[in-house]
């Protein structure tokens, strides 16, 4: 779909919810994106970590579904992009495991742990936050798509 | 103690609503209620009165901290029982989805009957 | 220890709304407040990690729940009411309440835990792990199997909607195969 289509799909007032929660819903899925990628970098060293930002991204485009419309939000995200994702952040942990199994045992910090309290320290923890991030996050807005997608698709066939 | 009695009220509210009840919404609700009573008792266990929390700061005095810090283990097992309550959720909705498409119902006795 | 309580029995008056209430919009809503107060005790107990994530949790399941009671009837089934489940609910309720009365005799009072493995993770967490969040170093440092199960969980889980969901694959079924069933049309 390309930029214009979208913009009018925005603007319609059949698509979505009314102008306003559109507008405002626009421009708030870009913060919501930040901060849950900073939480998940951060989470060594502050309250957070892969499981909160992990939800926190996928909450920011179950709202893209909600305000705007499932259309735009499968354009942007879809159904295949989110096993896929899954897949990545879940097969990336364990080879995180399986090199530290070269080293030592199965998921051994091997990496340098580096000066306390610096945004590079803490070994594969950043690194095992990332993935477990990705998987998260990806796998609660397949769970949303699922729930949005297939549920409807079947009543709407037995209504016709 | 008294804070660990009104936290088993909750479950047991939980367990009622899950055994008595025949609205698959509430049986669901009933399990949600359980669950969070559950992780709350977890993490009250862990509790240490006039504890820190267990995030270390650059100023923070070590020996002080390992001293008043709150059990981190209950923490970070409830960190992801939570994540995985919320997987269990979607996994129930999907069942009663499911199971309202085929019987047109909600109610757990009219859908035992038409089975037979 | 008295914001504590105050919290709790806004809890329990929430879950009791929440379990009688006829209105099924209103008893998910209900199951919020329940979800709300336990994420502001986590923060009062000194636990922010999951204080946020409990706040997020909540909020998408509020959304997935309320997506199950929308277009369906909302109502609640009150025909008759069944003395039977009624009676067995309160005997077992009874009996799990009067079991943890039996077993909160032997606990240490509130307050005070028996930290015996996790006073090391306190005391040796930062030279051992390097992370200053100690939540973090436990789950993916020293207790990194169970973040892998939690992992392997969550994705069965969504399998297993996936599965159920989808109609897509399935054949269509003939006429004979309702009668098979005993689908009422």
């Amino acid at each position: 779909m390309k930029k214009e289509q979208i913009e009018k799909i925005v603007h319609d007032d059949g698509i979505g919810m009314s102008l306003i929660v559109k507008t405002v819903a626009r421009m708030m899925i870009a913060v919501i994106l930040l901060f849950g990628f900073y939480i998940i970098i951060y989470g060594h060293l502050t309250p957070g970590g892969g499981f909160a930002g992990g939800v926190i991204l996928a909450i920011a485009y179950t709202l893209m579904m909600l305000a705007l419309s499932r259309k735009i939000a499968l354009e942007k995200f879809s159904d295949f992009w989110a096993s896929f994702w899954d897949n990545i952040g879940m097969l990336s942990f364990i080879v995180i495991g399986f090199i530290g199994l070269s080293v030592g045992y199965f998921l051994y910090n091997f990496l340098w742990h580096g000066e306390p309290f610096h945004l590079i320290s803490a070994g594969i923890i950043p690194l095992a936050n990332i993935s477990i991030g990705i998987k998260v996050g990806a796998c609660l807005y397949a769970i949303f798509i699922g729930l949005s997608i297939y549920g409807r698709v079947i009543v709407k066939e037995e209504e016709e | 103690m008294i804070v660990y009695i009104l936290n088993v009220i909750i479950m047991a509210l939980g367990l009622y609503c899950l055994i008595a009840k025949r609205h698959i919404i509430k049986k669901i609700i009933g399990m949600v209620l359980i669950e969070y009573s559950m992780n709350l008792f977890l993490i009250l266990i862990g509790y240490r009165i006039n504890g820190l929390a267990p995030i270390l700061l650059p100023e923070m005095n070590r020996v002080q901290f390992s001293q008043y810090g709150v059990d981190p283990l209950p923490q970070a097992l409830v960190l992801t029982s939570i994540v995985i309550g919320l997987g269990t959720l979607a996994l129930m909705a999907a069942y009663a989805m499911k199971l309202y498409e085929k019987y047109r119902t909600f109610d757990m006795s009219e859908i035992r009957r038409l089975r037979g | 220890m008295a914001l504590f309580i105050v919290i709790l029995i806004l809890m329990i008056a929430g879950s009791v709304v929440a379990v009688e209430i006829k209105n099924m919009l209103s008893a998910v809503i209900a199951a919020g407040i329940v979800g709300f107060g336990v994420s502001v005790m986590f923060l009062f107990l000194k636990a922010p990690d999951i204080a946020i994530t409990q706040v997020i949790v909540e909020v998408l399941s509020l959304i997935i729940l309320i997506r199950i009671t929308t277009n369906a009837d909302n109502e609640a089934i009150e025909k008759k009411i069944d003395n039977f489940a009624n009676i067995v609910g309160l005997i077992f309720v009874g009996l799990f309440v009067a079991f943890c009365f039996w077993a909160f005799v032997d606990m240490t009072a509130f307050g005070t835990p028996i930290m015996r493995v996790s006073q090391h993770y306190l005391s040796a967490g930062l030279e051992e792990t390097g992370a200053a969040n100690m939540v973090a170093a436990v789950i993916l440092d020293y207790r990194a199997y169970d973040t892998l199960g939690e992992a392997v969980v969550i994705f069965t889980s969504i399998l297993g909607a996936f599965v159920i969901l989808r109609s897509r694959g399935k054949k269509k079924l003939t006429e004979k195969d309702m009668e098979k069933v005993g689908i009422p049309e």
